[in-house]
């Protein structure tokens, strides 16, 4: 019987952590693998945290309603056999063959400073690192000698350019960091192992795992404080993992430098047409048309024109993103949470209606899947459903603009030499000044605009 | 199974082949009534005859020019060159003639001929006895060009060239013939051409290699264990044609390249086998592409001090692995 623990698994790209809500079996009992194991519940979704192995579930580390660190581990399992292996070195050949040496022939065993112990529990990518304890502990005169040389080096580096330093990538580093989204600051920021301090691979894996394995430290703070007297002309209400997750989101849009445009849209044909076939379209769907599908339709296809409001901000470049999914914000019971539509772009209005309105559903029942909160590249508010004329949006970092739809409301309008009573609706963009500028913007709802308001009887909407 | 050096898995190869198909046949010079130079075919004459095992002249444009008539004509020749220094006359006859064969006919006609070559140095052979010619051979499209290493794998390969349609070029490095040693089976086995195999698995930096570079890098990879850092080896086998996805897949996993070979640098394997993995792996690549070869000069002085300043050894070998391991 060997014991292995088993660590909450990663979910989502920004998650961090998870609370454990209950667990579905307890010590003792015969697990086999993809079993559900545990309820997890993240700020983004709940859910059953299968198996990774078959055997018994030996102590339980963490207890429900704790709340851990994605990656920290939350119980033990022993399992038949061991975890097998993976040496850093076998002999696959079919056949052993030698040659005589000088050298006389060494076992393949591995020494006690390199892998053997540490692959346990942590599978293959633990492998990569067996020269690390290794070469630490390294004595070898030319080991000094280049460790000395690296130190040097790069202590040159930090006096004669600091601030601008002069980093090298191999292409499998670029690769590895735009996979997991590791920024070039980041990178720069890395102690490298390699010739002149250069960050490899093995440092960047390295990197990676770390990463998941420590939570990223909270912009909120979370250090309980004052508990010894607490406030007699105060309530505390804890922070819920979603209002956390909000409050997070919204400190980091702090460090966009946000510009703002508002234009104005007759919305008249818009409202016709929906007047005319909700009903229709009622019977026929089995769920309502509001304006929203429309008005998102209208968004998509203007942001394939203005591919700049569908991007993310990368330090030394400016990622344009070709999959369009458009977060529509939501007010849940528990907060705000912003389900997202894939490949908003290959839907018709009735299609999207369908989709916006199974997706809120899901998020106003707290029945969110994974997929459903991650992915989105721009951010969809129908804050006029509230009865506002304007808002100012936060936009939903690393994405670079959001969009507010406003009360329809009618209004005397003065078109050629009449007034005429019209419905006029505003729509209001928030957006990263450092990717776009306010031409840009403009041109962007200048577009959807025209998109809305060339919406008549004749639109088709499937 | 039992141990067996390369040139016994070389001539049990033969002599199964020629007991199993009566068109196999041999010719090249000293291969019958002195059972060739290192004793491959000793005996071959006293039980295959004079029609099967043939002493030629010293011409070998003739030997190979012969075993491209005799393979049109419905026989399997292995011809062999005495030491692949000798090969030079039989340019024409491989690449001019018997490697065109196929293509020139539409596909329908084959050219089933093994030229059998000793080459490399490490032997102290001087100039004439000492060069590795694959280089210029696995250019030519139509010809297979092959340097098994171990003794496994040169039986199991020389069965696959015998019984192949089309000629091939089978490359033995002389210092592997008494000094690999390895397991051969008594069974009848083939090792398919153009498929590579990891001979040492590791994830820190590949060597891409084949014959007797090939165990010298085992033990350089060996040398670089106690050091902790990982080396996979790739013996090729086929440098003609290269297993792209087997070099392609290693380098993938562990991001740093050396390829090793005795023949010239410029223009040799080592070039091709770069190309394949900036064409087909340049986004996994941590570090420049590395080769140790042969230096751009003649195989070899016949000083032994110029003949080991020609050749990589594992000391050599281990050196550029901890170069590319400090990038």
């Amino acid at each position: 019987m060997a014991k292995t623990t088993i660590d909450l698994p990663q979910v989502g790209e920004t998650t961090t952590e998870g609370t454990i809500q209950k667990w579905l079996k307890k010590p003792g009992d015969k697990i086999a693998k993809y079993d559900p194991l545990v309820e997890v519940e993240t700020d983004k979704v709940t859910m059953e945290v299968p198996s990774p192995m078959n055997g018994t579930l030996g102590s339980i580390l963490v207890e429900e309603g704790s709340t851990v660190a994605m990656g920290a581990p939350i119980c033990e399992m022993e399992t038949e056999d061991a975890v097998s292996l993976s040496p850093a070195t076998e002999v696959t050949s079919h056949d052993k063959t030698t040659i005589p040496s000088p050298q006389e022939e060494r076992t393949s065993q591995p020494t006690p400073n390199t892998v053997g112990g540490l692959i346990e529990q942590k599978g293959e990518l633990f492998g990569l690192f067996g020269m690390g304890p290794a070469s630490d502990t390294a004595t070898s005169n030319e080991e000094v000698a280049r460790k000395d040389q690296v130190e040097a080096s790069s202590s040159n580096t930090s006096t004669s350019s600091q601030g601008s330093r002069n980093i090298r990538l191999s292409p499998v580093v670029q690769k590895l960091a735009a996979e997991h989204d590791i920024s070039f600051d980041e990178l720069s920021n890395l102690n490298g192992s390699g010739l002149s301090g250069r960050v490899t691979k093995i440092d960047l894996l390295k990197y990676i795992e770390k990463r998941t394995t420590e939570p990223t430290r909270s912009i909120v703070d979370l250090t309980p404080q004052d508990t010894a007297q607490p406030r007699q002309d105060e309530t505390k209400v804890p922070l819920s993992n979603i209002r956390r997750r909000i409050a997070e989101n919204m400190t980091r849009a702090l460090e966009i430098p946000v510009a703002w445009s508002l234009t104005e849209v007759d919305v008249t044909g818009m409202v016709n047409l929906r007047q005319r076939v909700k009903e229709e379209f009622k019977r026929q769907e089995g769920i309502d048309l509001p304006y929203l599908p429309f008005a998102v339709q209208a968004v998509v296809q203007a942001i394939k024109e203005n591919p700049l409001v569908n991007s993310r901000w990368g330090s030394d470049h400016i990622a344009l993103l070709h999959r369009v999914n458009i977060g529509i914000a939501v007010a849940a019971s528990k907060g705000l949470v912003v389900p997202v539509i894939h490949n908003a772009d290959q839907y018709s209005v009735a299609g999207l209606a369908r989709a916006i309105s199974e997706v809120v559903q899901r998020a106003r029942e707290d029945k969110l899947r994974l997929e459903d909160v991650q992915g989105g590249t721009f951010t969809f508010n129908n804050t006029g459903a509230l009865g506002t004329v304007a808002s100012q949006p936060i936009i939903n970092h690393p994405q670079v603009a959001i969009l507010t739809t406003e009360a329809i409301v009618k209004r005397p309008v003065v078109i050629g030499e009449g007034i005429f009573i019209r419905s006029m609706m505003n729509v209001c963009l928030s957006f990263d000044h450092r990717v776009m500028d306010g031409n840009d913007s403009v041109s962007f709802l200048q577009n959807v605009k025209r998109r809305l308001e060339a919406i008549d009887d004749r639109t088709i909407i499937y | 199974m039992a141990e067996k050096v390369l040139i016994q898995a070389i001539r049990e190869a033969m002599l199964e082949e020629m007991h199993r198909d009566p068109s196999v046949f041999l010719m090249g010079e000293d291969v019958a009534a002195r059972g060739g130079v290192f004793l491959a075919t000793e005996g071959f004459l006293d039980e295959f005859g004079e029609q099967r095992v043939i002493d030629t002249p010293l011409a070998e444009a003739s030997i190979v020019g012969v075993a491209v008539g005799a393979a049109l004509n419905g026989m399997r020749p292995i011809a062999e060159i005495q030491f692949s220094d000798f090969i030079w006359p039989v340019v024409n006859q491989l690449t001019g003639e018997a490697a065109r064969i196929r293509y020139g006919t539409n596909g329908t006609v084959g050219c089933p001929l093994v030229v059998r070559a000793p080459y490399g140095g490490g032997v102290r052979g001087g100039l004439y006895h000492s060069q590795s010619p694959e280089g210029f051979f696995f250019h030519t499209p139509g010809l297979k060009v092959l340097c098994p290493a171990t003794p496994y794998d040169a039986k199991g390969l020389l069965k696959a060239a015998i019984r192949d349609d089309d000629p091939c070029l089978f490359l033995e490095h002389k210092r592997t013939y008494r000094q690999a040693r390895g397991d051969v089976p008594d069974e009848d086995y083939t090792i398919p051409i153009g498929v590579a195999d990891i001979k040492r698995a590791g994830n820190m930096i590949t060597v891409v290699s084949y014959g007797l570079m090939m165990h010298y890098s085992l033990q350089a990879a060996e040398i670089l264990q106690q050091e902790g850092i990982s080396v996979e080896v790739v013996d090729l086998r086929s440098v003609k044609p290269i297993d792209r996805d087997t070099v392609v897949s290693s380098v993938t996993k562990t991001g740093k390249v050396l390829i090793v070979h005795e023949d010239n640098l410029t223009g040799g394997v080592g070039s091709e086998v770069a190309a394949i993995i900036a064409e087909d792996a340049f986004t996994e690549l941590d570090a420049p592409i590395k080769r140790l070869c042969g230096p751009d000069v003649p195989a070899m002085g016949f000083a032994p001090t110029l003949e080991d300043a020609f050749m990589p050894n594992p000391e050599k070998i281990a050196a550029s692995l901890r170069e590319l391991a400090a990038y």
